[in-house]
């Protein structure tokens, strides 16, 4: 039913665009001014979150569990996954948002005969997820030639990598696939385990969704549909240069889908889960170091308590005392 | 805010990737650069007229050229007619390029432009040109 739902709203996205091209013919609204309203909610809305983030008080350290934390010297620590030092953490963090490292982690338990458990190893997810935010990172930077004039030289060499099956002219570029297979795979995923499917919302499906029709559309208009990509530069330079010249009626309609796609994409992405690309810095489990038996932290929400010490109610009494023969401090 | 430095300084480098493109043009638009038509085979043909129409080509072309290296390789075709009925030899150095004389001011420019670049002309002989 959630993936249902996603489905229609995805697929009612491209009959807006389609129809906004075809019938109603607003280019300049498809071409220019949803792209410029996206990115505007898109930079905004990060923005936005990531400092209501940083506005929350982060209280003691979160030690997670994962590994044995820095105790007596004749007990190893874990370094990476319980670090005591700001190295230690940055460590973990590198390998934490470059290779996904507490996904690697990942474990299923089996009941066997006996009854026993057996614990094993699932690099399934891992797996998908690296495979589908690495090929969607390479797709995003081969973008940038559309954003660039002249194009940075090392793009050309990304790309030469990524072609090298040299399959057809306007060779198949790698990433492009393997992100569309990816992105399937984490859907079909949601769909076929019973207890990922249980907990799948349609904020998981929606996502996929839009990204699986981000990567279709271009693979359609890269190889299929084919489109006049010189014009579709002159848009996007000018769109990078706030002055956009082209006439657009010359580009044809599955570009200002793919657009109006992506355009959905990043101005969904502050309100979404999506947003796990900047929540992943802020995490409190993986950015604080485990140090809690070596420093003193203090609670950031710990109002100053109005104290009375001893030295001060002497003061007050000290008269009072010797006379009624209590001992003091100070005479 | 808690850790604001360093959150700040991150903001700022995601504000800076994201308006990167931005910062690099500077404002300055780069319109598609100028095609040249006027060599001498295309300067002596009464109407002038690729293989497909304008609009086709620019698409195309890679497509096109892919189907003649095909056709030509695989199925030992050479004869290509196009959409009006008109007849072409399946030659990219002959055809093509007996036309477009002026790959660099031509084919070059565009694809510079588009940040592509063929990987024929390690096979194929590409026009004797001036060097400009
Ligand atoms: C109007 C601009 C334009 C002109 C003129 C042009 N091309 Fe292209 N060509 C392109 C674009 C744009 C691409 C790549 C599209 C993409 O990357 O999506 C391309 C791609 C190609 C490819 C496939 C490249 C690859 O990496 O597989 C070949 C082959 C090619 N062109 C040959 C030629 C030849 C030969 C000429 C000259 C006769 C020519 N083109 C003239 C715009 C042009
Ligand atoms: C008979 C000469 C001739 C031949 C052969 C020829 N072209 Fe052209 N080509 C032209 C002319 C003339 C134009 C300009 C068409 C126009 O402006 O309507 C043109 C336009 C183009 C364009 C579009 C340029 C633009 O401004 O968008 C491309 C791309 C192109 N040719 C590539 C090729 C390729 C690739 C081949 C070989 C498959 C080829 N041409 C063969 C004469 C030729
Ligand atoms: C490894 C060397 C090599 C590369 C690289 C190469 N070709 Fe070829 N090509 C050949 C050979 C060899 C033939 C066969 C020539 C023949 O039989 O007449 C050929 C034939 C062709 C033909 C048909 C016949 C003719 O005379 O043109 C076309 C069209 C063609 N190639 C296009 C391309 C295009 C487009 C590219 C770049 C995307 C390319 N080729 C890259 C070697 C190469």
């Amino acid at each position: 039913m959630n993936a249902l739902l996603s489905l229609v709203a995805v697929i009612v996205l491209i009959l807006i665009a389609f129809i906004g091209i075809k019938v109603a013919s607003l280019h300049f609204l498809f071409g220019v001014v949803i792209p410029y309203a996206a990115i505007a909610t898109f930079l905004i809305g990060v923005i936005y979150r990531v400092v209501k983030w940083g506005r929350t008080p982060v209280p003691f350290r979160i030690p997670t569990t994962c590994g044995q934390q820095k105790s007596l010297p004749w007990i190893k620590q874990s370094k990476l996954d319980n670090p005591s030092s700001t190295s230690g953490v940055i460590g973990r963090m590198l390998l934490e948002v470059f290779l996904f490292r507490s996904l690697f982690s990942n474990t299923k338990f089996e009941l066997k005969e006996g009854p026993k458990i057996a614990y094993g190893s699932t690099k399934w997810l891992w797996l998908g997820g690296l495979a589908f935010h690495w090929s969607f990172f390479v797709v995003l930077v081969r973008h940038v030639r559309l954003f660039t004039e002249p194009v940075p030289s090392f793009l050309h060499s990304i790309e030469v990598l990524d072609g090298f099956l040299q399959v057809g002219a306007l060779g198949v570029l790698i990433s492009g696939v393997v992100l569309l297979l990816a992105v399937t795979y984490l859907f079909l995923r949601r769909v076929f385990i019973p207890e990922v499917r249980y907990i799948s919302l349609a904020a998981d499906y929606f996502p996929l969704f839009l990204i699986m029709s981000v990567a279709l559309s271009g693979i359609l208009m890269r190889y299929f549909l084919r489109v006049d990509l010189v014009s579709i530069k002159e848009l996007t330079m000018g769109l990078a240069s706030f002055s956009v010249a082209v006439s657009l009626e010359k580009i044809s309609v599955i570009f200002y889908i793919h657009l109006f796609l992506v355009s959905a994409l990043f101005a969904y992405i502050p309100f979404s889960k999506i947003m796990h690309m900047g929540g992943v810095f802020l995490s409190p489990t993986r950015n604080l170091a485990n140090n809690s038996r070596m420093e003193r932290h203090i609670n950031p929400w710990n109002y100053p308590v109005k104290v009375h010490t001893y030295e001060e109610y002497e003061d007050d009494f000290r008269e009072i005392m010797k006379d009624a023969g209590i001992p003091v401090e100070k005479e | 805010m808690y850790d604001g430095g360093k959150i700040i300084v991150g903001l700022i480098i995601f504000v800076g990737l994201v308006t990167f493109p931005i910062l690099y043009n500077m404002g300055k638009p780069a319109a598609m650069p100028e095609l040249k038509l006027n060599t001498p085979e295309i300067q002596q043909l009464q109407e002038k007229h690729c293989v497909e129409s304008k609009e086709y080509m620019r698409a195309n072309h890679m497509q096109l050229l892919n189907d003649w290296r095909d056709w030509a390789v695989r199925d030992g075709k050479r004869v290509y007619v196009n959409s009006e009925g008109k007849h072409f030899t399946i030659s990219l150095q002959d055809t093509c390029m007996h036309c477009h004389s002026n790959k660099k001011e031509f084919c070059d420019r565009c694809h510079t432009y588009a940040n592509v670049k063929p990987y024929c002309w390690s096979c194929h002989l590409a026009p004797k040109e001036k060097e400009t």
